[in-house]
């Protein structure tokens, strides 16, 4: 009997060591040895065929043995915690370096990888990535934002495609009908995904080039009093079973216009062929002028990594130099403009249709989120604009309370400077 | 022979106990002392902040706003979980036929995920558009859709939130008050009988529910700390890729978005969990005080 519980544990303890080796080794650096063994970190795309081609690139990078780990899940979350360890990534894409892990010292300087080619980067999704001067992320492709709209719902209701934020709020109205709403901003009615978007349309923005708060004017009050003027019309799709960056309720006829991304664009194509166009957010107001979101993510090397030398050449040879792989990794599963202006100006499939309608609102009207707007920050805007929309809270008063948190932030952010 | 016991009890208790110790004690520790830190990006932080973010994290009306909520929540789930997990109890204990099967079925959501539960009522039951299930009755009635998660006047999400919970948790107390139940001496129920005490009302007020009052008092426990920890069926119901929205947010979701979210504001977070443990653990105390404080009442 006691023979049998003495086996008995240790069994137990054999199966206990097994889970515990097996939580410990995977670290995505491969198997040691010698010669650099790097770990890169990618979120993951859903677009078919990505994963294949970062692998892809990987494997044919010489210097290094280079592992590739695709995360799902919570990517931001996962890196940040990540970042805090000595297991974490070598390189990771990042949508950010935000500016507190630049100030805390977590990702390395990368300012001379693009010593020559720094111009040929697009302007707007490389500064968020530059704090005083040094570059701490290398664009890997550019992100928007768009509205899409069904040409033949707009017609048959006699509404001509939206050109101010007014003519938005009445298109939307008449467009809904029992069965078909006239605008989708996301189930939370667009506190979430519009951020700072309708404050760029109003010809404000949301911290100013000399890091003060950059919406202290009753023009904001104003065009986000008209966010809500949609939601009490009930004029927005709530509650649909796929949120804003998918198209499907677009594409089911749940709703005739829906802000979603440029990614979404081949499929939309392909369901609606000629029957969709593209818009930028519309602008509100004399100062304003249409507005798009864009955005990047960035490569960047951990400062924790043993192998920084060599995580920073990768970095270089595959976002700097392989420009083929940046054209493949752009163009060829979903879509998405390159990060590289030259490439982009050859890439064919952006010449003609709403591709081409797409870059030119990029071009002309993106706005990328600044690095001094930190997450704080933004929590603070999006509570209150979530009130302003939803339970119609007064807007004044809410971005009075906004300006001053923001305020608040930018003085931390800047004393640590 | 002694030693060898002493031995043994080490070698079956120390894995847990060293367990114990470095996954619970020593990163509960380690939260209280970054609390007292500015800790942005950081669990090896350098600059002393003494209560800077403790008087932070209490100035924030979103984290004492969902406190408040979470006062009111807790009042209302409490009492609705716990008489519906009681009346479920009494009246599978009652059925003389498939009583196992009864069992079964109403303990069967306590072995469902609440992510997983939380997508079927957020994805099929209650989505906003003209075919969810919910919007499907409303429609035979002649109602108009409801975005059920979305509108804040009336506050529908609430209705999503409780029923979600308690199709999770009333199964799993109704086992606590099962086992209870089937542990009261049929003698005390006869001797009532005898005395002329009607079955019904009478016998449950009398009999069942002081007979109870231990399984009571362990229920009710662990549905106050449930009501504060919510975490999961708030989170999967309600937050999107950007963000959870400003109302019905659980502390814990708060401080999820804070310590862990992109702000990395470890210091702050960790304030803002010392002060919920420390409310979680002033109303435990409470509580088990003054139903103990009952207890004495009756008997004595």
């Amino acid at each position: 009997m006691a023979m049998s519980r003495r086996a008995l544990l240790v069994a137990g303890a054999g199966v206990g060591a097994g889970v515990l080796a097996a939580c410990g080794s995977n670290t995505g650096r491969g198997g040691g040895g010698s010669g650099a063994a790097l770990s890169q970190w990618y979120h993951q795309y859903g677009e078919p065929g990505t994963q294949q081609a970062v692998q892809r690139y990987a494997a044919a990078y010489r210097k290094a043995h280079v592992t590739v780990e695709w995360r799902p899940g919570n990517y931001d979350q996962q890196t940040a915690a990540a970042l805090l360890t000595d297991s974490g990534p070598d390189v990771f894409e990042v949508n950010g370096p935000t500016l507190d892990q630049i100030q805390g010292g977590q990702v390395v300087d990368l300012t001379d990888l693009l010593d020559g080619v720094k111009d040929d980067f697009n302007p707007a999704v490389l500064t968020p990535k530059t704090y005083e001067g040094r570059i701490y992320g290398i664009p890997q492709v550019v992100d928007m934002q768009l509205l899409y709209y069904r040409k033949s719902l707009l017609k048959a209701a006699g509404v001509t495609p939206p050109a101010t934020l007014d003519a938005l709020v009445d298109a939307a109205r008449t467009l809904t009908t029992s069965k078909v709403k006239g605008l989708f901003l996301g189930n939370d009615g667009g506190a979430g995904v519009l951020g700072g978007t309708p404050l760029y349309a109003a010809g404000l923005q949301l911290v100013t080039a000399d890091g003060k708060v950059g919406f202290d004017d009753p023009a904001a009050a104003r065009t986000l009093g008209k966010l809500r003027r949609l939601y009490a019309d009930k004029s927005l799709l709530l509650g649909a079973p796929a949120d804003w960056s998918d198209p499907s309720a677009l594409l089911q006829g749940l709703t005739a216009m829906q802000w979603c991304g440029l990614w979404a664009l081949p499929q939309v194509k392909q369901q609606l062929g000629d029957d969709f166009g593209v818009l930028p957010f519309p602008a509100d107001g004399g100062q304003g002028r249409p507005s798009v979101p864009v955005g990047a993510y960035g490569a960047a090397v951990s400062a924790r990594s043993k192998r920084r030398e060599a995580a920073r050449e990768y970095v270089k040879w595959l976002w700097v130099e392989r420009t083929d792989y940046q054209e493949d990794f752009a163009l060829s599963y979903g879509f998405h403009i390159p990060a590289r202006i030259s490439l982009a100006k050859k890439a064919a499939r952006l010449h003609n249709g709403p591709a081409a309608d797409a870059v030119r609102l990029a071009t002309e009207h993106g706005y990328a989120q600044p690095l001094l707007w930190t997450p704080a920050a933004q929590t603070a805007y999006q509570d209150a604009l979530s009130r302003i929309i939803k339970s119609g809270a007064d807007p004044q008063g809410e971005l009075r309370a906004v300006v001053g948190k923001v305020s608040d932030e930018l003085q931390r952010v800047k004393k640590k400077s | 022979m002694r030693r060898r016991r002493t031995l043994w009890f080490w070698v079956f208790v120390g894995p847990f106990a060293a367990g114990l110790a470095l996954f619970t004690y020593v990163p509960l520790l380690w939260s209280v002392g970054l609390s007292f830190f500015d800790a942005h990006n950081t669990v090896t932080p350098t600059h002393f902040v003494g209560l800077d973010n403790y008087t932070a994290m209490l100035r924030d009306d979103a984290f004492t706003g969902s406190l408040r909520t979470f006062l009111v929540f807790t009042a209302f789930i409490v009492p609705v979980t716990y008489l519906l997990s009681l009346s479920l109890a009494l009246m599978v204990n009652r059925v003389r036929r498939a009583r196992a099967f009864f069992r079964s079925v109403f303990f069967l959501p306590a072995a469902c995920s609440y992510v997983v539960a939380a997508l079927v009522w957020k994805m099929s039951i209650f989505n906003g558009v003209r075919f969810g299930l919910a919007n499907t009755v409303l429609g035979w009635l002649g109602g108009d859709p409801v975005a059920w998660l979305s509108t804040t006047d009336p506050p529908w999400y609430w209705l999503v939130i409780v029923t979600v919970r308690l199709w999770l948790q009333a199964g799993f107390y109704m086992i606590l008050f099962l086992a209870g139940l089937q542990r009261i001496d049929p003698v005390l129920y006869e001797a009532a009988a005898v005395d002329g005490a009607r079955p019904g009302w009478t016998v449950l007020r009398h009999i069942t529910l002081p007979q109870l009052r231990a399984t009571s008092v362990a229920v009710l426990l662990l549905l106050v700390v449930n009501a504060f920890q919510a975490f999961d069926e708030f989170y999967n119901l309600l937050s999107d890729a950007r963000g959870y929205p400003p109302y019905a947010r659980p502390p814990l979701v708060y401080l999820y978005y804070t310590a862990l979210g992109q702000g990395q504001n470890l210091g702050l977070g960790s304030a803002g969990a010392v002060i919920l443990a420390l409310i979680i653990a002033v109303v435990t105390v409470g509580q088990a005080r003054w139903l103990r404080l009952g207890r004495t009442d009756t008997d004595g």
